[in-house]
């Protein structure tokens, strides 16, 4: 029975292998924890991502409590369109023009780290390169044929890929590269917060109720030990 | 106070309920590891009933509303998270637990007679589950619970002559929509839960009816009569059992199993909560990626896969190319379950007394079982298909081969009591 047992259990990092295809993606290193970053994440958010991308299901004063920003503070310095602070942080674009601007609307991000991964957005964002055959110049190693500008064009510059398919490093930027990937990093960092604002909490409350439990098993061990002394 | 309880008693019996299936059941002493997942079954379903309700509370069941407000339930709701990811891993945990529970019957016999009622319902249950499982599914609209709907419910389309419009009639639409949703979400939430209880209820009557196997398969209900008096358990027992049987090695329910259960939800929690506080999206398994984008039926994900526990039946249906008769397969390997008591020609019921050849098909089937899940996850592949295949004949094979072997199976001594 035990040699049963075991063959099963054989099987199981069979399943570890049972995941799709993956892309080669650079680790994001983010730390959910580090609320300047949060902030500089969402500051840059809000400058660069909103106009388009909204965070629809996510509200204004949620974000400013986890961050550690007054309601008044927010108001005056994050919020630019006078929407009350208990509002989702929306935009104005409209869905059906934007859809012919850009080919399909730009999607909600509020779920885009939970959807792809922390790791992919830190790389895409650092991916783009040009492309004179797009409509907008630019074309992405990890998404191919993109339907979104480079918007951070300004800051990283500018890069082109070679016949190889490796890509150059950027030129032309306000940003050096370190800078770059330490703004790219925030803004990650941020979605990575919004996808599930609630995940240091969960991690928190898990390790006291994981603790709990063991003392309550080891309890419950000694109480079945106890009641069945007598049996046979 | 006595008389309270005496009236109540003349009137309903609960103590004698109580006593006959709890204080006074006889349960067999040797139950090991396995004989925990019936309780813990019971402990998940009460988790799925529970949240399910408070999660409903904040649920708004329709084509617009259904993506946000769970999204809410995540972000607004006090404590909204822990309710969705203790429904969503309870899911999960679900059938871990029913599938083991289903192995320990497997390997020891539990199936065989008298328990063929008992089996049949827990099949009952497990098929029942299966449909809520899917049902509940949908209800997220992400686009995982959207295409997944879309290949399962497009199945009934194989179906000769009335298929398409049969698919039509479960949609209430042409495509999966509101329509869909709404009637989902009536029967995830009123009707099959409420089978399922009652399902529940049968097989837990049908067992203290016939009584607990257990590890050795040897009946601990002897003829009245046979027992020397120094031999029959010391324990006081209800009398429509005592009075029937000579009861050896056995001890009532409660306490002795109640505290040994506990300990095995305090086990049981300690891996359960362990994937929800610290891997809710059991690595893309119990919530996958897709479903983090809303429904959308122009934007098919790059990979359909259904949830890791119907894999098993996925693969068999897509292993065989005719969709019709993937489907008839996919379901024969559910009904064939419930032929089992009849397929098991064998008297002696655990694996422990088995043949050799018993252990060998239980090894193989339980691998195959594995494969086809595993597989399940994966996208089709020549050699996953290849694989595949084997394992769906692995699969039947087992039922085909128990049939064949059990007539005049050579099988060891069995002891006239328990061993322990």
């Amino acid at each position: 029975m035990k040699k049963l047992f075991i063959t099963l259990l054989a099987m199981v990092p069979a399943l570890a292998f049972a995941a799709g295809p993956s892309l080669p993606l650079d680790s994001a290193n983010n730390d959910l924890a580090d609320k300047e970053s949060l902030k500089r994440g969402f500051k840059a958010y809000i400058n660069y991502c909103l106009g388009c991308h909204e965070l629809q299901y996510q509200r204004y004063n949620r974000t400013f409590a986890d961050l550690g920003i007054s309601d008044e503070e927010g108001k005056a310095e994050w919020m630019y369109t006078g929407e009350k602070v208990g509002d989702h942080i929306t935009n104005s674009m409209p869905a059906k023009e934007a859809a012919q601007w850009f080919g399909s609307a730009p999607p909600d991000l509020t779920l885009e780290a939970r959807f792809r991964s922390p790791d992919y957005i830190y790389t895409y964002l650092r991916s783009f390169y040009t492309d004179e055959n797009r409509p907008f110049g630019v074309n992405n190693t990890i998404f191919p044929d993109v339907g979104m500008p480079h918007v951070l064009q300004n800051l990283q510059g500018v890069r082109t890929k070679d016949e190889n398919g490796v890509l150059s490093p950027a030129v032309g930027g306000t940003m050096t590269e370190q800078e770059y990937d330490a703004f790219v990093r925030d803004l990650t960092n941020f979605l990575e917060y919004v996808g599930e604002p609630n995940k240091l909490e969960r991690k928190e409350l898990g390790k006291w109720v994981i603790g709990f439990l063991f003392i309550f098993f080891i309890l419950s061990y000694f109480l079945k030990k106890e009641y069945w002394r007598d049996i046979h | 106070m006595n008389n309270f309880l005496a009236w109540i008693e003349a009137r309903l019996p609960v103590m004698e309920a109580m006593n006959k299936h709890v204080l006074q059941y006889p349960a067999p002493k040797n139950f090991n590891f396995w004989y925990f997942f019936g309780s813990l079954a019971m402990l998940v379903l009460v988790n799925q009933i529970l949240t399910g309700i408070w999660l409903t509370m904040n649920y708004e069941p329709s084509g617009d509303g259904a993506f946000a407000s769970i999204e809410y339930i995540m972000r607004d709701v006090d404590y909204g998270w822990l309710l969705r990811y203790m429904h969503s891993t309870g899911a999960s945990a679900f059938f871990v637990v029913v599938y083991l529970h289903m192995f320990r019957g497997l390997m020891y016999g539990s199936y065989q007679k008298p328990r063929e009622l008992l089996w049949i319902f827990g099949m009952l249950i497990f098929l029942v589950l299966m449909a809520e499982a899917f049902m509940g599914y949908l209800l997220p609209w992400g686009n995982m619970s959207y295409w997944g709907a879309q290949v399962i419910i497009s199945l009934f389309g194989a179906v000769p002559v009335v298929g398409e419009d049969l698919a039509t009639w479960i949609k209430g639409d042409y495509v999966i929509s509101g329509a869909t949703l709404n009637r989902f979400f009536a029967l995830h939430v009123v009707a099959l839960p409420l089978v399922l209880v009652v399902l529940v209820f049968l097989h837990i009557l049908a067992l203290h009816e016939v009584g607990s196997n257990n590890p050795d398969g040897v009946n601990i209900k002897k003829p009245k009569g046979s027992q020397k008096p120094e031999e029959l358990s010391k324990f006081k027992f209800h009398k429509q059992y005592a009075d029937k049987y000579d009861i050896v090695d056995a001890i009532p329910f409660h306490p002795y199993y109640t505290v040994k259960d506990i300990m095995g939800v305090a086990g049981f929690l300690i891996f359960f909560c362990w994937v929800m506080f610290f891997f809710p999206e059991g690595g893309g398994y119990f919530l996958e990626a897709p479903n983090f984008t809303p429904a959308n039926g122009l934007k098919t994900p790059e990979h359909i896969a259904p949830v890791w526990y119907f894999g098993p039946f996925y693969t068999i249906l897509r292993v065989v190319p005719d969709k019709l008769m993937g489907t008839i397969l996919m379901f024969a390997a559910i009904g064939v379950l419930f032929a089992l008591p009849w397929c098991d020609r064998g008297t002696v019921k655990s694996i422990r007394f088995r043949s050799k050849w018993h252990l060998l098909n239980l090894i193989q089937f339980s691998i195959c079982f594995i494969a086809l899940g595993i597989l399940g996850t994966m996208p089709a592949s020549d050699i996953a298909n290849l694989i595949g295949t084997i394992a769906t004949i692995g699969y039947f094979g087992f039922f085909l081969a128990i049939w064949i072997y059990s007539k005049n199976e050579n099988t060891k001594p069995v002891p006239e009591r328990v061993t322990k």
